[in-house]
């Protein structure tokens, strides 16, 4: 009776899941990468500060991962969000500016109407990618165009915002004196983590995303509803867009046309790092934070370092990139042959 | 076997009802604005003497065509690509970057106050040779690694204008050369701009080699299941990769198109975010960007449509930083037009009406 059936045992040990082991990698290298730049560049990286400046300045790329990671879960692509960034941001500028709402009435408005422009474009493209069945990186190109053109019709000049209310709700940070300082964005950020990981994991609408992502046929056979789940993957993406938007203009507190250029790349790298797979049904909202914080590590490194041209710096990000492309591939081309393995030792034993 | 081919043309040919409509939407729209402003100009042909003292053709369509010559042939590249792997490269405006240093450095060691054919000829083969090993690069990517196309070429996306940067240095060469301007503007005795006949030249290649081999077949076989390919003895491998190098071929003769037209090199804004304008062509001319059936000619209409869009806008006197917005609009009606879901509901609006007409005629 007390004797385990040997066959029982190794079905029940699950091997780790593809997300959870590439987002292990992800931290793997992060850790070690954090490590190098400790012993070999001091004193900056051994401050707990530091960290915590890298969540202060990169905050609206940490949301914007988030987003990412959730539409290509749903085994699409959403390039549309730095032009959303870059419009929230713009509008938000003009508003507080020139509208002449003083006080925390103006910036209350202002929040709605950076919530209004992520859920114009979170509709639309939900609605053309999901229930058009159009593909979803032309929509999201013309998201972005039209996000971007829209942008220069507002102003394409630069807009600083005095705005007192907005200066003052900047200035709110969580600290504890002489340690760490968290900027009121970054706070954001780590809760809109925390939130889509529930989300993600908890959530009836999480799962119904990586279904669709994983099998659309299987899921719809499970009685999900498709359409729906992937128009709401959009809206939140879109969303959460327009939420960076609004912690960007808290950090940076000036419109400017060039806001978020590129940063729909960064985010799908940093989503591609810490584990997402574009086939949709692989990944985690965690690993791409580690997939930020390496991004951003590595141009804090090449700045510490004293490298002057940029050049480099683009260079080493692209290569660091290739590195965990051909990581991720690797790993999961030997993990297949390896289950396909065990099935056909499997097949023989019986 | 009559009744075949008849039914092979009419599935062939409704690829391009969208962008011939939307082709033809544009012209109208221009006509009709023509006449209500009684300014044709957009329309205009004439001829000018340029400041070499040749006669050449000039006018809006003219220079509309002109200007969209690095555009098709990229999308020409593109439309293989997409058919082979079901992906897009999105890495063709920074590798193009990087074919333009290559040659300009070429032609820099011949020396740039003495171009000879000789030493474009060797520029322009260094540049091809260069541009292939990269998007071989991204093509062992896909093929070999199987990592999705556009996910592989973002590295060279976000690292390719540096590796330009770091091949020329940070100074913009002049090219200023009767040869180059042959190349990017007239020859001198034919009026018409040479980047078209090269767009010309390369459509013929292709079509050249699909008439000759089986190249068209075997890309869509592998685009539409290449699981069923590789059964019946095509190898997805080598025509994904063969589909980067032709790619590869394309990006650098647009690019030293790109390069002589402007006489100058500039690692930054060198055929700059053409990757979109690219992809975009290959979508509006009713390809799949999920792989398999393709058609050139729709590719090459929609880079031709592309360009009459931005001109059209430009003459309308919109700001050029804000055209985007108006592209985006202009897309997004294209694109439901040509929707799964747009497409069946006009098919069955269609068949409502057939059948009925037939009632009609039956009853009769």
């Amino acid at each position: 009776m007390t004797v385990k059936n040997p066959e029982v045992s190794t079905v029940r040990r699950q091997p780790m899941s593809n997300t959870k082991l590439l987002m292990l990698i992800a931290i793997g290298i992060f850790v070690f990468m954090y490590a190098a730049a400790m012993i070999f560049l001091g004193k900056r990286f051994l401050t707990v500060q530091e960290i915590f400046n890298l969540l202060n300045n990169n905050a609206y790329l940490i949301i914007l991962g988030c987003s990412l990671t959730i539409v290509m879960i749903g085994g699409g692509i959403d390039i549309s969000v730095g032009g959303v960034v870059c419009l929230t941001a713009m509008s938000v500028a003009k508003f507080l500016q020139f509208s002449g709402i003083e006080g925390p009435a103006g910036v209350a408005l202002s929040i709605l109407l950076a919530l209004a422009i992520g859920l114009f474009f979170g509709i639309e493209q939900g609605f053309l990618v999901s229930y058009l069945g159009i593909q979803p990186f032309i929509v999201t190109l013309a998201g972005m165009f039209l996000s971007r053109g829209v942008t220069t019709m507002v102003s394409s000049e630069n807009i600083p915002i005095k705005h007192e209310a907005f200066q003052a709700m900047k200035k709110i940070t969580l600290q504890i004196p002489g340690v760490l300082k968290l900027e009121l964005g970054a706070a954001i950020a780590l809760l809109i983590l925390l939130g889509m990981y529930l989300l993600l994991r908890h959530h009836k609408l999480g799962r119904s995303i990586y279904a669709l992502g994983g099998n659309q046929q299987s899921a719809l056979m499970l009685g999900i509803n498709v359409k729906r789940s992937r128009f709401l993957s959009y809206v939140i993406s879109s969303v959460l867009a327009a939420i960076a938007g609004y912690v960007f203009i808290m950090h940076a507190s000036s419109g400017k046309t060039s806001i978020g250029l590129r940063s729909e790349m960064d985010a799908i790298a940093s989503a591609i790092i810490g584990g997402t797979l574009l086939t949709g049904g692989v990944g985690n909202v965690f690993g791409t934070f580690f997939g930020v914080m390496i991004l951003t590590t590595i141009q804090e490194i090449m700045a510490a370092s004293k490298v002057q041209e940029s050049y480099w710096q683009e260079i080493a990000s692209g290569a660091i990139l290739a590195l965990f492309i051909l990581l991720q591939s690797v790993v999961l081309a030997q993990r297949g042959k390896k289950v396909q393995l065990q099935g056909r030792l499997k097949a023989k034993k019986e | 076997m009559r009744q075949k081919t008849s039914i092979r043309r009419k599935q062939d040919l409704s690829q391009l009802i969208i962008p011939l409509a939307a082709l033809g939407i544009l012209v109208l729209f221009n006509l009709i604005r023509g006449i209500v402003i009684g300014d044709l100009g957009f329309f205009s042909i004439t001829t000018r003497v340029n400041n070499d003292g040749n006669t050449v053709l000039a006018g809006n369509l003219i220079s509309i065509i002109d200007d969209a010559s690095a555009l098709a042939i990229i999308a020409m590249g593109m439309t293989l690509v997409t058919a082979a792997c079901g992906g897009q490269d999105i890495s063709v405006g920074a590798v193009g970057a990087i074919s333009g240093a290559v040659f300009v450095k070429v032609l820099d060691a011949f020396g740039l106050d003495k171009i000879s054919v000789g030493s474009i000829l060797i520029g322009l083969f260094a540049a091809i040779a260069v541009t292939i090993v990269f998007t071989l690069f991204n093509g062992t990517l896909v093929s070999v690694f199987k990592i999705q196309p556009m996910i592989a070429t973002l590295i060279l996306f976000s690292c390719g204008r540096s590796i330009a940067y770091m091949i020329t240095g940070s100074a913009t060469p002049q090219l200023n050369d009767k040869l180059i301007n042959a190349i990017g503007k007239t020859i001198p005795g034919i009026p018409i701009p040479t980047p078209i006949f090269l767009v010309v030249l390369m459509a013929l290649i292709l079509a050249l080699i699909f008439k000759v081999t089986n190249l068209r077949l075997y890309t869509q076989t592998v685009g539409i299941n290449q699981g069923a390919a590789r059964l019946n003895g095509i190898n997805p491998m080598v025509i994904k990769l063969l589909s980067f190098v032709i790619l590869g071929v394309c990006v650098s003769l647009a690019s030293m198109i790109q390069v002589c037209r402007l006489n100058q090199l500039s690692h930054k804004t060198l055929l700059d975010a053409i990757e979109m304008d690219a992809i975009l062509a290959v979508a509006i001319g009713g390809n799949s960007l999920g792989g398999g059936k393709f058609r050139l000619s729709g590719t090459i209409l929609g880079a031709y449509i592309i360009l009459m869009l931005t001109n059209t806008l430009n003459d309308m006197s919109v700001k050029p930083e804000s055209i985007k917005a108006y592209k985006a609009i202009v897309i997004i009606i294209i694109v439901i037009a040509g929707s799964p879901a747009v497409k069946q509901k006009i098919t069955a609006f269609w068949k409502r009406i057939h059948s009925g007409s037939r009632k009609v005629m039956a009853g009769r």
